[in-house]
């Protein structure tokens, strides 16, 4: 039978646009010091450590790991870098899952971050390359049309976007480690920002971050250990990856079919029959606003052409009956890299008690979720406050 | 742990610079033959996992391009990592282990030609410190070799004698871009690029790709009359700065092969990834491979180098000669890194 | 008017430690690096491949061309040599009409191109005739509030002389004056 998997630790650094105080390993390092407090372990309890980052032309540096092995204490163990694009330290987080699940080792630290001020993340996101079609209108011009679809196809109102923004934004507020923290944000000042990409405005788009999370994850006696010691884990229910091609005929990009699979499975592992009902809250990678309402239609939360009904109702609110983004998502911090695992993170914090002042009351289990590429690329996970 | 086996191969002839594929064009044939041998239906491999690497491409998101040739649709539980084959094969692996998967398609390719390979592998040093000395993977290989020479592990003269056996072997090796040398007396002959290293002390610069398929249990069996067996798998990592290392030996590719078991049996074959002549002495001690020992009958890096690809294709190299009958037990490493940094150790096994 | 307050981080996490330099004179007062930069130029030579440089050549002499998936008899513009569905070889060429139907679009507000391009400007996806997937270009030559899924457009090529084997051989996209195609026949693409 395989290995129950447990969140015993998360650390995050304080996201921010340029973390000039700190070199990388210094801000990988307060990361992991802080996963391994909240672990009670050192990096001498740990067997394995599993890394995951955006495209190393983001600070370029090719395989930053390699000069990272002795900050993050990985001399004598085995060190792996996962690279599945923006759902990357999702996808971090799932391998470093499968080597406890697997039995291959006890106690793993998994590290996700980005350093985006060390380089021009704009150019390494679309890049010119010799050969093929520039995409002239910059990354939210990629993701537009498609929303624009989905609002033709939905008749959403218009400021569904904008209710999502303030929302999220507004969450942030009462997360200190998240990059943006708007204390004038409103509804005026999010409709009035610059519309960018027709429909999205800039009060609706990820900013751009520096920042690393770490989780330290343990087999069943680690989470029963933590939860000996009065330090709640968060319990492994279930993982998934799902790709499909970037483009060919047949692919939905409104609603991907690799994202209803990945659900699929993942809450089929997790005994999840009614998601709407049985996932307290959600972490999901919405980097313009509207995906909030997309993702929640792909994820099997809301039928088809209504998603945008949960944000207008406030079901998607704090105070809500499905909140999501409680920690500000992606819209309020967003280091590549990492924003996967904070996904991850922040739905394992929930389920432990431990989100502080973001906490929704009573979760007990929330779902974490990623995606990258032109929406091809999906990594989920469920915990739950109880073992599976 | 469950069984686990290597149950098809395919790999590309490997060539100085492939100049007429995209890298789509390049593991596409692989990709294609190797699923043709394994006898499992393109849709029914349960995860998909491939290594391939940005910087060597010139392109961030690289491998996305890459899985056109796998035919990902209906969508597929599929990975990547920013690491040799070898590695994507440890992912793939684990993932059976967990039992979420009972058999896995795992690629990997790279195409060295397009850049300046010494020059772009310096930008994988300390950004702050080394980086921006640009040190190639040739100057940090020459200091190992200083260091190894120096210790007492080996000799210019060995290392020529290295070079030769190595590119002589490959003669029989149908897919090896290098496959004769000329004499040692006359390499030693030859100026250094860095000394102590000549040219022939170098794996080449190559473009080519690899690709297995790894099945469980009584799946592998059903699909391979002798599949071979990954007995044992570790990889492990020593520190980065030159100046914190003894170069001259390499104690994560130890642990890993103690972890792998290696001497749990005789080994008839050993397939290292030394891109430099003077790593494999480094590694026989690590591995404790006696004299006795075959190393790299394909003909190792040092007759063909594709990146990336590398360590993935000595497994390949052992499965192989298991698949035919030739060997029973043999191992297999791969490295990443400069100067043997991190070391992947795997052992396979003929008949279980 | 003051700024608010920042929001602090829980107390007793762990932070970055304080410098000692005490040991070395000479650092005593010295400001710590904050950020250093070290450039780094590489150099590639791309090879476009083998159904990139007949799409390419065949652009050069203003011919559209896409590639057949065998198993679904999909036709996919730009053709990569490999079809994303099935994995195969693409082996059949087909020629395509200079002529689409825009089933995507997003108005933008900010000069991406790279070359001085007038703002707002229309970034469309284009469904060529004979095409299951479509292809980018930028829209002119109509008010950009005008623009609408369904809209017939055909290409705008640079001079014959400027021919190359580059996409830069169609400077933007232009309205036909054709009536619009009916929604439902562009249904999978909307």
């Amino acid at each position: 039978m395989a290995e129950r998997v447990a969140v015993v630790g998360v650390g995050q650094t304080k996201y921010t646009a340029v973390r000039g105080d700190v070199s990388l390993p210094g801000l990988l390092r307060e990361a992991t010091f802080r996963a391994l407090e909240d672990a009670q372990m050192t990096l001498a309890d740990i067997d394995a450590i599993v890394v995951g980052k955006a495209p190393d032309f983001f600070e370029g540096i090719m395989v930053p790991e390699y000069s990272l092995v002795e900050a993050l204490g990985a001399v004598g163990k085995p060190i792996f870098r996962v690279h599945t694009a923006g759902s990357v330290s999702g996808s971090t987080a799932i391998v470093a899952s499968g080597l406890i699940e697997s039995g291959v080792h006890e106690r793993v630290l998994t590290v996700g971050w980005e350093m985006q001020s060390c380089s021009e993340a704009m150019w390494a996101l679309s890049v010119s390359m010799p050969f093929q079609q520039q995409l002239v209108a910059g990354a939210g011009g990629y993701f537009a049309p498609y929303i624009r679809k989905y609002m033709d196809r939905s008749k959403a109102p218009d400021d569904t976007g904008v209710l999502v923004a303030l929302k999220d934004r507004q969450n942030a507020l009462l997360n200190p480690y998240a990059h943006l923290h708007e204390h004038d944000i409103s509804y005026e000042s999010v409709k009035e920002s610059l519309m960018l990409w027709d429909p999205i405005r800039y009060s609706e788009t990820c900013p751009s971050s520096d920042g690393a999370i770490a989780l330290v994850l343990t087999n069943e006696a680690g989470g029963d250990a933590a939860k000996a010691e009065g330090r709640q884990p968060a319990w492994v229910h279930g993982t998934s990856f799902r790709s499909e091609p970037g483009w060919a005929a047949g692919r939905d990009e409104v609603s991907p079919q690799a994202g209803k699979d990945c659900a699929a499975d993942v809450f089929r592992q997790a005994g999840i029959t009614n998601p709407r009902e049985q996932i307290d809250v959600v972490e999901m990678y919405v980097p313009f606003s509207w995906y909030e309402p997309m993702w929640l239609e792909n994820l099997g939360f809301a039928e088809v052409g209504t998603g945008w009904q949960l944000t207008h109702d406030g079901a998607t609110a704090r105070d809500g009956d499905l909140p999501v983004n409680p920690s500000g998502g992606v819209l309020s911090t967003n280091p590549i890299g990492a924003s996967g695992m904070i996904r991850f993170g922040e739905a394992a914090l929930q389920v432990r008690g431990m989100a502080g002042d973001r906490q929704i009351d009573g979760a007990k289990t929330a779902l974490g979720h990623a995606y990258g590429g032109a929406a091809q690329f999906f990594a989920m996970w469920v915990v739950g406050s109880e073992k599976p | 742990m469950r069984d686990v086996a290597i149950i098809a191969t395919a790999q590309t002839r490997h060539v100085r610079a492939d100049t007429i594929h995209s890298e789509v064009e390049l593991i596409q044939p692989v990709i294609a033959e190797v699923i043709e041998r394994s006898g499992v239906d393109r849709h029914d491999f349960d995860f998909t996992c491939s290594g391939s690497s940005d910087y060597l491409a010139g392109q961030p998101f690289s491998f996305v391009m890459t899985l056109d040739a796998v035919g990902a649709w209906p969508p597929i539980s599929e990975s990547h990592v920013e690491m040799d084959g070898a590695w994507a094969l440890y992912e793939a692996w684990v993932k059976i282990q967990t039992g979420h998967a009972d058999t896995a398609l795992v690629y990997s390719y790279g195409k060295s030609s397009p850049g300046d390979l010494p020059r772009v592998l310096s930008r994988m040093m300390d950004p702050y410190y080394e980086a921006p000395l640009w040190p190639t993977s040739i100057d940090v290989a020459a200091l190992q070799a200083r260091a190894a020479i120096d210790a007492g592990l080996t000799s210019e003269q060995a290392m020529a004698d290295i070079a030769y056996r190595s590119r002589t072997s490959a003669a029989n090796n149908p897919f090896a871009q290098l496959t004769s040398s000329a004499d040692p007396a006359t390499l030693l002959g030859e100026d250094y690029i860095a000394d102590p290293l000549r040219k022939h002390d170098c794996a080449p610069i190559t473009d080519g790709g690899v690709a297995i398929v790894l099945a469980a249990d009584d799946k592998a069996r059903a699909l391979h009359d002798r599949p071979a067996w990954i007995r044992g798998i570790d990889h492990r990592a020593d520190g980065h700065h030159l100046n914190m290392r003894d170069l001259s030996v390499s104690p994560s590719a130890a642990i890993a092969a103690q972890k792998a078991g290696v001497a749990n049996g005789p080994i008839e074959i050993a397939e290292l990834h030394a891109n430099f002549t003077h790593q494999e002495a480094i590694l026989r001690a690590a591995l404790g491979l006696g004299d006795d020992v075959e190393v790299n009958p394909s003909g190792g890096p040092l007759a063909a180098n594709p990146m990336m690809a590398a360590g993935l294709l000595r497994i390949v190299e052992v499965a192989n000669r298991i698949h035919s009958g030739d060997v029973s037990r043999g191992v297999a490493h791969a490295t990443g890194g400069h100067a043997l940094q991190h070391n992947l150790v795997a052992v396979l096994e003929g008949e279980g | 008017m003051s700024e608010p307050a920042p929001i602090d981080l829980p107390a007793g996490l762990w932070s970055q430690p304080e410098l000692d330099t005490s040991a070395v004179a000479e650092l005593a007062d010295v400001e710590s690096v904050q950020s250093l930069r070290a450039a780094a130029t590489l150099y590639y030579d791309y090879t476009p491949g083998i159904a990139t440089t007949l799409f390419l050549r065949a652009l050069k002499e203003k011919r559209l061309t896409g590639e057949v998936c065998a198993e679904s008899g999909k036709v996919y513009i730009p053709p990569r040599g490999v079809s994303p569905t099935s994995g195969l070889v693409t082996t059949e060429l087909v020629e395509l009409a200079h002529v689409g139907t825009m089933v995507g679009y997003c108005i933008v507000n900010l000069d991406f191109t790279g070359n001085a391009q007038e703002i707002p400007y229309v970034s469309a996806l284009i469904l060529l005739d004979g095409a299951d997937i479509p292809i980018y270009g930028l829209v002119r030559e109509i008010p950009y509030d005008e623009v609408r899924v369904g809209m017939r457009l055909e290409p705008v090529w640079v001079e014959d002389s400027e021919l190359t084997t580059s996409f830069e051989n169609i400077k933007w996209w232009k309205p036909t004056g054709e009536p619009d195609t009916s929604l439902s026949d562009i249904a999978d693409y909307i």
